[in-house]
């Protein structure tokens, strides 16, 4: 009977995966608000557990357990993208107008700024292709990024994760730094937290910070921090890694 | 009719990809370049505009509000299906290059909010 049991677990794969992502969900909240009380957000934790469960496995991670295949399909590129494209949703552009010549200049800014950084870390760690070097970038800008640009120029998995841990790293940083430093940064009006959103670009880290500075701001930086992330999908394999090919190579 | 937003959403996705293929072959690359970014503007775009004409309905936004919150849990599976094993020794460059960017961005944005206060004159 056991195992005709795991065998009925092993044909309902994408079923078990939103079990073990809800599971996985529900410990990391409870940590975020129980024990460290809010102070990192649960998406950040999650994402991190997320990385350690696939240290469990090989080349697919956490999917080459035969129990788990099913993330495979939940976390794969089509449900993936598929996703991210929603998230676009109730983002306006006579909202990012309100925010003026500012908002506008920040997306870009924010996009090109912290995709050099990025280049230059990964110059100096050693990399030299630019597949990698682009992929590497673009988790730097935020860690969703890092994988859709991944895909798109045929980086390894390896490289894959490490744009993730960049990103999550961002995330992370920005919703414990800047609580800490809110009068420095200046961030009190609703314009302002749009520019914050624009450069930082990381929808969650922003979300989690501009929320524990004044929760009224929350949208406003979101909105932001969406369409950074719109454009950073764009830029970054389309644009941004052709002129790193032509003058890398 | 909820499907008809999850539709909609879908159309978008795929008029980004299509973009993007046509990209990728015009710069000689095999991937999508861009392509989830561009369906993202297109998605913007028209739902803005339907919400104008008032034909977005409530039932339309469920069905792609269903989608949106699925977002961070395909996002944790994902993290849970990478090669972490070969990427734990190169780990510095992630961390490195994570907290690098963010300071310096944290730097612009004081920069650029203190243009915005100068503007405005106050």
């Amino acid at each position: 009977m056991m195992d005709s049991i795991y065998q009925m677990f092993l044909k309902n794969g994408l079923v078990l995966s939103f079990l073990a992502v809800g599971f996985i969900m529900l410990v990391t909240q409870f940590v975020s608000q129980k024990i460290l009380r809010d102070k990192i957000p649960g998406v950040a934790l999650a994402i991190a557990l997320g990385l350690i469960l696939a240290s469990f496995g090989g080349k697919a991670g956490i999917a080459d357990i035969p129990l788990f295949s099913g993330m495979a399909l939940l976390g794969g590129t089509m449900l993936r993208d598929f996703a991210i494209v929603s998230t676009a949703y109730g983002a306006s552009m006579d909202e990012i107008k309100k925010a003026g010549w500012v908002g506008v200049v920040s997306l870009f800014v924010g996009v090109f700024f912290n995709f050099i950084v990025g280049v230059t870390c990964a110059i100096l760690f050693g990399y030299s292709d630019p597949a990698e070097i682009a992929t590497l970038a673009s988790g730097t800008c935020t860690f969703i990024v890092g994988p859709i640009t991944g895909n798109a120029v045929g980086a390894s998995s390896e490289i894959i994760t490490l744009s993730i841990a960049a990103g999550v790293m961002k995330v992370l940083i920005v919703s414990v730094v800047t609580p800490l430093f809110k009068q420095l940064i200046g961030i009190e009006t609703k314009t302002s937290a749009m520019v914050f959103g624009g450069v930082m670009g990381t929808v969650s880290g922003v979300s989690a910070a501009l929320a524990s500075i004044n929760p009224k701001l929350v949208p406003y930086g979101a909105l932001t921090a969406t369409f950074y992330t719109g454009i950073a999908a764009i830029l970054c394999p389309s644009v941004f890694y052709p002129i790193l090919k032509w003058i890398l190579i | 009719m909820k499907i008809y937003g999850v539709a909609i959403l879908a159309a978008c996705y795929f008029a980004g990809l299509v973009l993007g293929e046509m990209l990728g072959s015009l710069f000689g690359v095999k991937g999508n370049l861009g392509g989830v970014g561009f369906g993202m503007l297109f998605f913007i775009l028209l739902t803005d505009w339907m919400k104008k004409k008032n034909k977005m309905t409530e039932d339309y936004a469920a069905g792609i509000s269903f989608w949106t919150s699925l977002y961070i849990p395909i996002v944790i599976a994902m993290a849970s299906i990478q090669n972490v094993n070969a990427a734990v020794n190169s780990g510095a460059v992630a961390i490195v290059s994570g907290i690098v960017a963010t300071f310096l961005s944290f730097v612009s944005i004081r920069f650029l909010i203190s243009l915005l206060k100068e503007e405005r004159g106050v």
